[in-house]
């Protein structure tokens, strides 16, 4: 359970004050016209969704379902949607996606930090990544009961996989906080949340928006795919990365270079193979969350290269920064 | 489960084995995995030989050099 963070503006200084008002029938804050990829939607948005998650110390369980809070949420998601909607080229063909994501273009943030990375980038990186590490997997459990056939069969057999195959030290999640400890960084659930900006939580938001609505399931497993397909050159480059700085607790990014090469092939052909047999008309969606994963991963990307370029932090100032 | 175990040749990738494997390698050592499915290298540019690690991929798009 993390602790409620610090608002960022109008939006969510209203749903933070009322989650903790200890009053579950206090006034919500109306959307407006937020900024789809401004720091107050997406804090906005995240809290909203770690109800679903973990929830928060101080307050009341009984907020995930709150009507009035659903449909805040709910105004926030269209925003965040159509922005991603319209950023976009979409499609009707899966295959040609997929093989433009397998071109391992240079100029990443995992080439920076192989090549040239200091141990304050690779800090921060990792700082960034533990707000989705921290929940590995989970948004993407809540596909399984909207799949069937081999498609679901095939989903659980990989996230089965992602939780350590029933083994809790080998949990993604669990190596991932092996990784923040060798690097003295606070391993507990959502520490940095007050640090990371909006173009990480974005990332995680999609994610999460896509898991909790069934008429996003299309748009889920093409994102899951995209993820997979895309970590395991960057796993192996970040494996170099921190043998360069020294870092011997490298067995989170080795482990993905091997998984994701099975994971990529497996949602390919058995989990969007099998899901677009039995429903075809979720093609479109398959290349939305394909595409879309792409687009938050490249805004997450660009934030980075770009403070970093510029020799100053890319995480936002916290009271209490670590 | 099965009682045959299934094995993928995946055109220009890896070849998909259901897991837990043990494999030989030429140099007598001999690597597990316990993964529900395991990719062997079948291009031999694994830098995690005999595991595949994705270096099958093509570097650039096609139509370029």
């Amino acid at each position: 359970m993390g602790h409620i963070p610090q608002p960022r503006g109008p939006i969510s200084e209203g749903i933070i004050s009322a989650l903790t008002s200890g009053d579950t029938r206090a006034t919500l804050p109306s959307a407006g016209t937020p900024d789809p990829f401004g720091d107050d939607l997406h804090l906005s948005l995240y809290v909203c969704y770690e109800l679903h998650y973990q929830g928060f110390d101080a307050v009341d369980p009984e907020w995930e379902w709150d009507p009035a809070l659903l449909g805040l949420r709910r105004d926030l998601e269209r925003v965040y949607l159509a922005a991603l909607r319209d950023g976009v080229a979409g499609g009707a063909d899966v295959d040609p996606v997929v093989e433009e994501l397998m071109i391992d273009a240079p100029g990443g943030v995992s080439h920076f930090l192989e090549d040239k990375g200091e141990l304050w980038h690779l800090r921060e990186y990792v700082v960034h990544r533990s707000i989705y590490h921290h929940k590995e997997a989970d948004p993407h459990a809540w596909v399984i009961p909207r799949l069937t056939g081999q498609a679901k069969a095939s989903m659980v057999a990989v996230e089965y996989d992602e939780y350590g195959g029933g083994r809790a030290d080998h949990m993604h999640s669990t190596l991932f906080r092996g990784l923040m400890r060798a690097l003295d960084l606070d391993d507990s659930y959502l520490a940095y949340l007050d640090e990371a900006p909006a173009p990480m939580l974005g990332v995680v938001n999609m994610m999460s928006m896509f898991g909790l609505h069934r008429s996003l399931r299309g748009a889920l497993v093409g994102h899951f795919a995209a993820a997979e397909i895309t970590t395991s050159p960057g796993a192996a480059r970040m494996t170099r990365a921190l043998k360069r700085l020294g870092v011997a607790e490298t067995v989170f990014f080795t482990e993905h270079v091997e998984a994701d090469a099975v994971h990529e092939q497996v949602l390919r052909r058995d989990v969007i193979g099998d899901l677009l047999r039995r429903e075809p008309e979720l093609t479109g969606d398959v290349v939305f969350g394909l595409q879309a994963t792409d687009l938050v991963e490249g805004r997450f990307g660009a934030h980075l290269l770009g403070a970093w370029d510029a020799g100053r932090t890319s995480l936002l100032e916290a009271p209490h920064a670590g | 489960m099965p009682d045959e175990r299934r094995v993928t040749m995946v055109t220009g990738g890896p070849i998909l084995v259901e897991g837990p494997v043990e494999i030989t390698l030429d140099d007598g050592r001999v690597v597990r995995s316990d993964r529900f499915v395991v990719a062997l290298c079948a291009c031999r540019r694994s830098k995690t030989f005999p595991f595949c690690d994705t270096s099958h991929r093509p570097k650039h798009r096609r139509g370029e050099s």
